[in-house]
């Protein structure tokens, strides 16, 4: 069964690349605008051992990361806050619901003209872009916990704080990583994106528009192709941590099956 | 009309393999009501797909009006033991009615009248508006069998229809049965767990073995019509029928007649 | 004496519940005058050039936008000329991207073995960050509504997709069965099971998408455009014109409050009979 899969996979993905080829080589589409996927396979290959490419992922990771963490450290507290405090929860909803679509990308021309530095102004667009579904999933993470566990709690004693962190902080970890997930995939894009605005130097979007403005898309879809393959581990490694550290969570909700 | 031939099905391959069916040989004439009794989980619901063609058995033959069962026949009816999922949640109860009629080729004002005078004939008047979850179970199950009758289909299959209702919505649902197989020449194969309901609507009684299930023994109902839900289960044929069934399902080996008569 | 003891009592539980009504929106959004009242004093009193305050950027916006004749209903030239070409693409796209993606993930969703061949596509496909593709289709799409609507269908499509898939793969076997046992035909059960069986998910997947669009619109109009929502933004930045700029923000937020109010309204009608079914259970 399995292997079966993994075949078909195997054979979609094949059928993809030799018609891809195939499409350049008999002049259906123009190579100029679009290379041959043999020569944007080779020059993915080149691109790991460059250390130019590798530098701008590096910095794309750094910001990423750097990015995450930070709104992690704001938005998960603010949301224990907000959540645990069901009228602080109602004042603030209207708040969240205004600020929570303004799109990030949008800031950037602000934060550009406020913060000089060009990694800083990335990063500040992928904490506030990443801090929302936190916050958001963490509040309702709270909200949802069961109410007679906590009160069966409540009932032999313990006060609000152990409540908080023998019932509602575990039952609603689930929420909380399941917005690092969405904060995780929101901050790759916006990560790339102000690396697109900014015109900065490094990061792959600024490598990117180089080759671009060179009409160079061999290397540009070499790139692409590198950005999602650093998307796929992303998401892999936090579907695993999910995984591992909720078993019993997603046990009972089936996702696993 | 149905003739089931050595018919077997084993779920799942290899160590945790289940044999469900272990060779069942059924015939049901037209126009025949054939009750179906077995231990619960025997493999009653696994005959029943294999003859609406919704699972391919293993082994053995299905044909309905010698024609061989491959796809899922036309002109069939189910309903399911699970009737709470088998109704459509986004429609109302009406349009969850109505719905296999369109391949009746009846219009739409049509549809509509078919539907309400199903759901009347059910206990379910006015039904139409309300969503299958507003019911209770035993509702649920009144529409799902209102969706059977009113496509009038010439072979229905029934897996436990009335087995969340109450005593005496039961005994109108299996008077209805009856009345509409009378009145639209139905072939109806009825699955129950209830050995009087076997016997009181059935022409004859298959019962079926603990798993892998086989035909354990059959008997002919000549109880008279039409049945009296008092007066026939008064009479000592009644009694003595739902005794050799019982012991049939019990797998203990039949007591000669005379015996029965004595304790009744 | 109160004027209430007068009143016919049906009339005083009207007034009751009007003033419940009154009360409880005073409790939910106290904090949004009390915040906009702050900063507007905060911003008199720190007098920063890029925190313009309040006033002061909505009378910038009502210049802008709001200030026209009224047969356009009071919009500026400026205001049609930006917001229209941005809601077109950001429409158009969206549109294009929910039948690709609700027609292409049910297709997945129903075949095992079309999923077998794409599904490593699509997981690879949804990985690449979108912003990732806008130097690739500025050259092949040249600057302008072509790539920036393709900008829009890629970044959007996936979360439809994704979710289509697994609402259609999850459909319940009884409904199918059931389905085929009264000899529904292809197209009753995609538009009368698969489709409605799959909604709640397909509309998960689109609520998710009307907020990616927004971003992914003003992206690719930031990069190169000459006319649209985000290039008013590039153009108050050049122009250092600050409260311009927070206007610009300040729109877009209330464009996509809008966006998803307006989406939840129609998932409420069209979804009413899920809501009410799992209350029920
Ligand atoms: N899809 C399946 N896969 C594996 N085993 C199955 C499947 N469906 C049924 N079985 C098994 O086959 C056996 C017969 O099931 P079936 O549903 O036909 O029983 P039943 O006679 O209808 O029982 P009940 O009276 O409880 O409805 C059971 O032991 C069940 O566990
Ligand atoms: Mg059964």
């Amino acid at each position: 069964m399995i292997r079966r899969r993994v075949a078909r996979g195997a054979t979609g993905v094949a059928v993809l690349l030799i018609a891809a080829e195939l499409a350049g080589r008999t002049g259906l589409v123009d190579t100029s605008l679009l290379p041959l996927m043999s020569t944007v396979l080779a020059r993915a290959a080149e691109l790991v051992a460059d250390p130019a490419f590798l530098a701008d992922v590096w910095g794309t990771l750094i910001v990423w990361a750097a990015g995450l963490l930070i709104a992690v450290v704001i938005a998960v507290p603010l949301g224990t806050l907000l959540g645990s405090l069901p009228r602080a929860e109602t004042a603030t909803r209207p708040l969240v619901e205004f600020l929570r679509p303004i799109p990030s990308v949008a800031l950037l021309p602000l934060i550009t003209l406020l913060i000089p530095d060009d990694s800083a102004i990335k990063m500040t667009a992928v904490v506030y872009a990443a801090a929302w579904p936190l916050l958001v999933n963490t509040m309702y993470g709270l909200r949802d916990v069961d109410p007679i566990a906590k009160e069966t709690m409540r009932s032999f004693g313990f006060g609000r704080l152990a409540v908080l962190a023998r019932v509602s902080l575990p039952s609603a970890a689930p929420f909380v990583l399941t917005g690092v997930r969405l904060a995780t995939a929101v901050g790759l894009i916006v990560a790339v994106s102000a690396e697109l605005i900014t015109g900065g130097t490094a990061g792959v979007g600024a490598f990117m528009i180089r080759a671009g403005a060179g009409f160079r898309t061999d290397l540009v879809l070499a790139a692409t192709l590198w950005a999602g393959v650093l998307g796929l581990v992303a998401n892999a490694l936090l579907l695993e941590l999910q995984r591992r550290a909720f078993r019993w969570h997603a046990a009972t909700s089936g996702e696993l099956s | 009309m149905l003739d089931v031939v050595n018919l077997r099905h084993t779920y799942g391959q290899g160590p945790s393999a289940h044999h469900a069916l272990g060779g069942i040989d059924l015939k049901v004439a037209e126009g025949e009501l054939v009750s179906v009794v077995g231990p619960s989980g025997c493999g009653k619901s696994t005959l029943l797909r294999s003859i609406a063609g919704l699972i391919e058995p293993t082994d053995g033959h299905i044909r309905i009006r010698d024609g061989h069962v491959t796809g899922t026949p036309g002109d069939l009816a189910v309903v399911f033991q699970d009737y709470s999922r088998s109704l459509f949640p986004w429609m109302t109860v009406g349009e969850n009615v109505a719905l296999p009629l369109r391949r009746r080729g009846m219009g739409r004002a049509a549809r509509r009248a078919a539907a309400a005078e199903a759901l009347a004939e059910v206990g379910l008047p006015g039904a139409e508006a309300k969503y299958p979850w507003e019911l209770s179970g035993g509702m649920q199950q009144r529409v799902a069998i209102a969706r059977a009758l009113a496509y009038r289909p010439t072979l229905l299959l029934m897996d436990e229809p009335f087995g969340s209702v109450d005593a005496q919505t039961r005994e109108d649902l299996e008077d209805l049965v009856l009345k509409v197989r009378e009145l639209h020449r139905m072939t109806i194969l009825l699955i129950t767990h209830d050995i009087d309901e076997s016997v009181y609507v059935g022409d004859r009684v298959v019962v079926l073995t603990k798993s892998p299930a086989r035909v354990a023994g059959e008997l002919s109902v000549d109880l008279p019509f039409p049945r009296d839900q008092i007066a026939t289960r008064e009479l000592p044929a009644f009694v003595h029928l739902r005794a050799e069934v019982g012991r049939l399902v019990r797998a203990k080996e039949p007591l000669p007649p005379f015996h029965a008569s004595q304790q009744a | 004496m109160s004027a209430a003891t007068t009143l016919p009592p049906a009339e005083v539980t009207k007034r009751r519940a009007r003033g419940g009504r009154l009360s409880a929106l005073v409790t939910r959004v106290w904090l949004i005058p009390v915040v906009v009242a702050a900063w507007e004093i905060g911003t008199r009193q720190a007098a920063s050039a890029y925190f313009p305050p309040p006033s002061q950027i909505v009378a910038r916006a009502y210049e802008l936008w709001f200030s026209g004749p009224a047969a356009h209903l009071f919009l500026t030239d400026d205001a049609l000329g930006d917001f229209l070409p941005s809601l077109a693409r950001l429409f158009g796209g969206w549109a294009v991207a929910c039948v690709l993606g609700i027609g292409l993930g049910v297709a997945l969703g129903r075949s095992r073995a079309l999923a077998g061949y794409i599904d490593p596509l699509v997981e690879f496909g949804r990985a690449i960050p979108p912003p990732a593709l806008v130097p690739l289709f500025i050259v092949i799409f040249k600057l302008g509504t072509e790539m920036q609507v393709a900008t829009i269908v890629y970044g959007v499509i996936w979360p439809i997709l994704i979710n289509s898939i697994d609402g259609a793969r999850y459909v319940d076997r009884l409904h199918m069965d059931t389905a085929e046992v009264f000899g529904m035909g292809r197209a009753q059960r995609l538009f009368r099971i698969i489709l409605p069986a799959a909604g709640p998910k397909i509309f998960a997947g689109l609520r998710l998408s009307v907020a990616l669009a927004v971003i992914l619109m003003v992206l690719s109009e930031l990069v190169g455009s000459t006319d649209g929502i985000g290039y008013q933004l590039s153009y108050t930045q050049m122009n250092f014109d600050l409260a311009g700029m927070w206007s610009v923000i300040v729109l877009l937020g209330v464009l996509g409050l809008v966006l998803n109010a307006s989406f939840l309204a129609v998932e409420r009608r069209v979804l009413s009979w899920h809501r009410r079914a799992r209350q029920t259970t």
